[in-house]
């Protein structure tokens, strides 16, 4: 237990019940010391976990806390670079997910993963059909019979001859879960089951967890919901940076506890100092009422010019399907735009472009760069037109303006004729934002602009940011990174499920708060 | 052979400072320029009627139908599209051409522009499939490809139309001092295909489309706007090139230009652009289809049969995409 006592020193105050595994009874599940980096960077640091059978352990975090990580470990995704999994007392080592699954740990992930075109009942045995003893096809017979055997056993009524593809999400992640059942899967991990569900399907989704608690099956829970906390969890475990910060028993500990622990010590960053004369104008942009259900209900917003206006909120809050139906990627169903005063209602990027907003992407390689172009051609695509005359681009023109902002931005290219693709991610946002400088944009989107950005990199983005305010432009800045939230906006908006739950001054602007009322605690 | 346009563009300028040493690696990187030059050399020592101008120049009226064509498939398997119709559309329009010259009297010029209209026609056809309904360029262009070429042997019930004005076949086997027409409107159709390729909007936005279409929008550029240009390009040159085939053999017919697209992709494709989009050029889809070109002539002057010929063909262009793929995948 060496390493439990490391940790427990190590994090103060994190085992006010701590639960020690292995002495009393062998937990259904163990994993111990579990560690795993990402090209240097730490990810997961001497995490210890344990899960009984019939509980619901409830795994909790912020963004990037290591919450996945761990849930990857174990399903074989990651092979972690120490530590062990124990299942049921006995050691295992998953290097491929089907090991895992054979093993009895199944993951529903966010993301289902059924094949749409078959049947429910074909899902729920795809790939462990029963065949025919003696011919050796698909007893279709027997595999309805299993099927209706398994969902009533769990209490769950959907046609097993409908093709997946036509159930609602909560039925097919049913089906999902039924699926992991009839693989007699003895860890069951959940992850966010109920973000895409509303109140009724919840109910009947706990209702089905009861019913696998019942049959002895361990479940981790991941969750940002804490109302649902109190309602299904029996343990609770808190991650931070990749670190075990506490494990409770759920009627032991206070939500006001829990986001303390998830929030931790403030670490300093260096974000750059707003100047002191720092003057903010009018407002350049504003929201009335924006709407595109499911995701975006009735946003209000605005940003002056010159200043910073932070989107907080958990991931899946709805805020880049905000970002997308403000910069008329996706349409907007109900609301009302005005920038600088003037009600604008842009129906694709090119007229949200035209009428003076820019969006930098939180997937810059996915949709921000053509990766196989130069950083020239990367840099002049949202504002081409200045560089036309006749009908032909001037190159040398496009040389020029892209070798001013490189200098300026400090991007790092051997030239402005680099292909994007070799360049490091800071540089490749770099680019991006060159981009959107050459357009004159009078509002900025800017989606996790630090996103995968080493920190060197980081800093100069964010001086950048501040020279753009201080120039004029109305900042819009998403990110789930409290901190940089925090350190970068003079104003924030606090989005949850869809809606601006929260605004808030800087000052008064605290990374409880924020948390809080992200993940729907009381402000 | 599927050189990534940006080490296209700079090698000749290496080549000059790097002298000798640097020869290599140019042929290496321009594969399909060494394998036109080695196939030429070859084929000058094997066949003794190689070599001859009236080969030649039988030769390269033949490779301008494919060119032209292939000019507007570039931009379009740029976009990261593709267009099977070309060889239907070459078909259907020059039957139209020449049903209004043969039938109604129509002077030679004034039928090639309708039929020019009737490709763009066409083209938009593909590319309103394409972007407003959503089809897959593939299934979109296999629709319309069946559609024109039924509709060409309902036209005619499977008769060519023969006898077409001297005014019409000067597209095809008129001389403008030296040089032959087909082949003067195609160094036209190459030079301004190249120019704006590189140096308009347009070009520009086929470029940054089938490169990442998502990023385009996001950038403002109104992708389905420049697609569907693209396929329209394409069908006013697919129509050009019917034109041109019709001249040349004095006749329109519904069989014409059957399994055309095939060579033209394949022309492309030799020529290094990427099926994924994003990457090509005009000038090298010319030595793809000047190569598909001697291919086909060296071996009828070989006296290879035209079954061996498919063979070969096939051959060339699985080599051809493997490499595409090849070189894809090792640029990640």
């Amino acid at each position: 237990m060496a390493s439990l006592a490391h940790a427990g020193q190590r994090h103060q105050g994190g085992d006010e019940t701590q639960v020690r595994p292995g002495r009393d009874e062998t937990p259904l599940l163990l994993m111990k010391g579990i560690s795993k980096r990402f090209d240097g960077v730490v990810a997961l640091d001497q995490v210890d976990f344990d899960l009984r059978a019939g509980e619901v352990h409830v795994l909790m975090g912020e963004n990037g806390a290591g919450k996945s990580t761990l849930v990857k470990v174990l399903a074989g995704a990651h092979i972690p670079d120490s530590g062990t999994i124990y299942l049921e007392g006995r050691e295992h080592r998953f290097s491929h997910p089907q090991e895992a699954l054979q093993a009895g740990i199944a993951v529903v992930y966010q993301e289902l993963n059924l094949v749409p075109g078959l049947s429910v009942a074909e899902n729920l045995f795809l790939g462990r059909e029963p065949l025919h003893p003696a011919l050796g096809f698909i007893n279709n017979r027997q595999l309805l019979r299993s099927a209706a055997e398994i969902l009533d056993s769990l209490g769950v009524s959907i046609p097993l001859k409908r093709p997946v593809a036509e159930l609602s999400v909560a039925e097919q992640q049913m089906v999902e879960i039924a699926k992991a059942y009839a693989q007699n899967a003895r860890v069951l991990v959940l992850d966010e089951p109920t973000s895409a569900l509303g109140e009724a399907e919840t109910q009947r989704l706990f209702a089905l967890i009861a019913r696998l608690k019942a049959r002895g099956t361990g479940i981790i829970y991941i969750s940002h919901r804490l109302e649902e906390l109190a309602a299904i969890g029996d343990r609770v475990t808190v991650l931070r940076d990749g670190r075990r910060v506490g494990t409770f028993s759920v009627k032991d500990v206070s939500l006001d506890h829990l986001i303390h622990l998830m929030v931790g010590r403030q670490v300093s960053e260096q974000f750059p100092a707003r100047s002191a004369k720092h003057g903010v104008g009018d407002v350049v942009f504003s929201a009335e009422g924006v709407s595109r259900p499911p995701k975006v209900h009735d946003v209000s917003l605005y940003v002056r010019a010159g200043e910073i206006v932070g989107l907080a909120g958990l991931v899946g809050a709805g805020r880049t399907e905000l970002a997308r139906v403000l910069f008329g990627r996706d349409g907007m169903v109900a609301g009302r735009m005005f920038i600088d005063g003037r009600p604008v209602a842009p129906r694709s990027p090119y007229e949200a472009i035209r009428a003076g907003i820019g969006f930098l992407t939180e997937d810059r390689k996915g949709q921000g760069l053509a990766l196989g172009m130069t950083v020239r051609e990367n840099a002049t695509a949202a504002s081409l037109d200045k560089f036309i005359r006749r009908g032909v681009i001037s190159r040398r023109k496009e040389r020029a303006e892209t070798s001013r902002l490189v200098d300026e931005l400090r991007i790092r290219t051997p030239s402005v004729e680099q292909v994007v693709r070799h360049l490091s991610g800071g540089n490749q946002q770099k680019v991006v934002l060159a981009k959107w400088l050459l357009t004159d944009a009078r509002l900025l989107i800017f989606d996790e602009p630090t996103r995968g950005i080493d920190v060197g990199a980081r800093a100069e983005i964010y001086q950048l940011m501040r020279r753009l305010a201080s120039e004029g432009v109305g900042i819009l800045m998403i990110s789930s990174d409290l901190r940089e939230i925090l350190g970068m906006s003079d104003r924030v908006y606090v989005m949850r499920q869809g809606r601006i739950v929260g605004e808030m001054d800087a000052a008064g602007a605290t990374l409880e708060r924020l948390l809080s009322l992200a993940m729907g605690g009381a402000a | 052979m599927a050189i990534p346009a940006e080490k296209q563009r700079s090698s000749a300028v290496e080549y000059v400072r790097g002298g000798w040493r640097n020869a290599l690696p140019l042929i290496r990187r321009n594969g399909a320029v060494a394998a036109l030059l080695l196939m030429v050399i070859a084929l000058s020592i094997v066949s003794p009627n190689f070599l001859t101008w009236n080969n030649l120049v039988n030769l390269v009226r033949q490779v301008s139908i494919y060119a032209i064509v292939a000019v507007g498939m570039t931009f379009v398997i740029i976009t990261a599209g593709i267009d099977l119709s070309v060889g239907a559309v070459m078909s259907i329009t020059s039957l139209a051409m020449a049903g209004l010259a043969v039938h109604y009297g129509w002077n030679g010029v004034a039928a090639l522009l309708v039929g020019l209209l009737f490709g763009a026609f066409i083209g938009l056809l593909n590319g309103l499939l394409c972007t407003k309904v959503g089809l897959p360029p593939f299934i979109a262009t296999l629709g319309t490809m069946s559609v024109a070429r039924g509709l060409g042997y309902v036209y005619t019930n499977g008769a060519p139309i023969y006898g077409l004005p001297a005014d019409f076949r000067w597209f095809g086997n008129g001389m403008l001092g030296p040089i032959p027409v087909p082949v003067l409107l195609m160094l036209l159709v190459v030079i301004a295909g190249q120019f704006m390729l590189m140096h308009t909007r347009f070009g520009r936005y086929c470029f940054a489309i089938g490169g990442n279409e998502e990023a385009a929008t996001l950038s403002g550029v109104r992708v389905d706007r420049y697609k569907t240009v693209a396929y329209v390009l394409t069908g006013v040159l697919s129509a050009l090139a019917g034109a041109i085939m019709a001249a040349r053999l004095n006749a329109a017919a519904p069989t014409a230009g059957d399994g055309y697209e095939l060579d033209i992709i394949a022309a492309a494709v030799i020529g290094g652009v990427s099926l994924m989009g994003g990457q090509g050029s005009v000038l090298g889809s010319l030595v793809g289809a000047l190569i598909m070109g001697v291919v086909r002539n060296g071996l009828n002057l070989l006296v290879v049969s035209s079954n061996w010929q498919r063979v070969v063909i096939g051959g060339i262009i699985i080599f051809a995409v493997t490499m595409d793929v090849y070189g894809k995948r090792r640029r990640g």
